[in-house]
C-alpha cells in the first residue's frame, strides 16, 4: 500500500517542497552561503532516495511536475526584463560584450582544460556547453556528439557554484556594478545563478536572466564553429 | 494569477511551435520569453496581467532547479570513470567565465560612479 503510495505524484512533489522548505529555513538560520537551498535540497533528496532503495523513476513522477513550473518561469523573466529595460539598454555595449567574451571563455576553458587533463573525447565534448541552461545545452551537445546525460549533470553543478560562490567572488574582484555581477553569475551559471542574483538585487537578477538567453543563443552558434578544430 | 499563468504558458506554447516549427536549437521557453518582452513593449500584454503569476514564479525560480539536481544520481557512474578532469573542468571554468563577463562588463559601464 505504501509502496503504490510512492509511485504517485504526491511523493515526488511533496518531497520536494518539504525538503526545500527546510532547506531554505536552514540557510536563513545560518546565513552560510555553502548551504545554498537549491545545493541541499539536491544533496538531501539524493541520500533520502538512496537510502530507502526509492528508484529516481518513483520520484520523478512528482519531481517532473515541479520541474515543468521552470518553463513559464523562464517566460516570466520577461518581466524584471521589461521593467528594467532603461538601465539594460543603456548597458548595451557591456551586455553583449562581457557575455560574448563569457561563452568563448566558457567553451574554451572547459573544454581545453578537460582535454588537457586527458578526458575523452565525449567527456571534452560533453563540457562546452555546460553554462547555458539546460534545455539549450542538451540540444547542442547531441548535435556535436557528447553525452546529454553527462551535460545535464554537469548544467546542474555549474549552477551550484556560481550560485554559491558568485556574488561573493565578484565582489572579491572588485567588480561592484550588480548589472556587471548579474551577467557574471548568469552568464556562468544560467537559471540557478539568476535565481541567486534575483534574490540579492532585482536588477542584477534582471541582467543575470538576459544573460540566460544572449548566452544560449552565442554559445548554440559557437561550439560547432569552435569544434571545427577538434574533428 | 490564473490569468498570468495561462498567458504565460501561451506565450511559452508559442515559442514552443517556433522551435519546433523551425528546427532552432534554442528551447521553446526562451523564445517564449523573447515574444513576451516584444508583447510587453508593444503594449499588447499590460504588465498588470502578468504580474502577480510571475512574481510568484521568479520568487520560487531555484525550487524547480531541484528536481533536475536529482536527475544526476542517474549518471554517478558516468563521472566516476572520469571524475579528475570533469570536475577541474568544471570548477576552474565556471571561476573563469564569471572573472571574464564580470571585469569587462564592469570596465564597460557607462555611468559606473556611484559611490566616491
Amino acid at each position: 500500500m505504501i509502496s503504490g503510495l510512492l509511485q504517485t505524484p504526491l511523493f515526488g512533489v511533496g518531497l520536494t517542497l518539504l525538503v526545500y522548505t527546510l532547506a531554505q529555513w536552514l540557510y536563513r538560520r545560518t546565513h552560510k552561503i555553502l548551504l545554498n537551498p537549491v545545493l541541499v535540497s539536491i544533496a538531501a533528496i539524493i541520500l533520502i532516495l538512496l537510502s530507502c532503495g526509492i528508484p529516481y523513476q518513483d520520484y520523478a513522477q512528482g519531481g517532473d511536475l515541479v520541474l515543468f513550473l521552470l518553463g513559464p518561469s523562464v517566460v516570466a523573466l520577461a518581466l524584471p526584463l521589461y521593467q528594467r529595460r532603461r538601465d539594460i539598454l543603456k548597458r548595451k555595449k557591456s551586455i553583449f560584450v562581457g557575455i560574448a567574451a563569457g561563452a568563448v571563455a566558457s567553451i574554451v576553458s572547459a573544454s581545453g582544460l578537460a582535454y588537457l587533463l586527458g578526458g575523452s573525447r565525449p567527456v571534452v565534448l560533453s563540457l562546452a556547453p555546460k553554462s547555458v541552461t539546460t534545455p539549450i545545452a542538451i540540444s547542442i551537445v547531441e548535435k556535436i556528439g557528447g553525452l546529454a546525460p553527462l551535460t545535464a549533470a554537469l548544467v546542474v553543478l555549474t549552477g551550484c557554484l556560481g550560485a554559491v560562490c558568485g556574488p561573493e567572488f565578484c565582489r572579491k574582484l572588485g567588480i561592484r556594478s550588480p548589472v556587471a555581477t548579474g551577467l557574471a553569475v548568469g552568464t556562468a551559471s544560467h537559471g540557478i545563478g539568476t535565481a541567486r542574483m534575483l534574490e540579492v538585487d532585482r536588477l542584477a537578477g534582471a541582467a543575470a536572466g538576459l544573460a540566460i538567453g544572449l548566452n544560449g543563443l552565442m554559445t548554440t552558434f559557437l561550439v560547432p564553429c569552435l569544434f571545427v578544430f577538434f574533428q | 494569477m490564473v490569468r498570468g499563468m495561462a498567458l504565460l504558458l501561451l506565450f511559452q506554447f508559442l515559442g514552443e511551435v517556433i522551435s519546433r516549427g523551425t528546427g532552432w536549437p534554442i528551447p521553446g521557453n526562451v523564445l517564449g520569453m523573447v515574444l513576451l518582452l516584444i508583447a510587453l513593449a508593444r503594449r499588447w500584454v499590460k504588465v498588470e496581467w502578468i504580474e502577480e503569476a510571475a512574481e510568484f514564479l521568479l520568487a520560487n525560480l531555484a525550487l524547480f532547479f531541484v528536481p533536475a539536481g536529482v536527475g544526476v544520481m542517474m549518471y554517478f557512474d558516468l563521472i566516476a570513470g572520469e571524475w579528475l578532469p570533469i570536475i577541474l573542468a568544471t570548477f576552474i571554468s565556471t571561476f573563469v567565465v564569471m572573472a571574464v563577463t564580470g571585469k569587462i562588463a564592469d570596465r564597460l559601464e557607462p555611468e559606473s560612479k556611484d559611490g566616491p
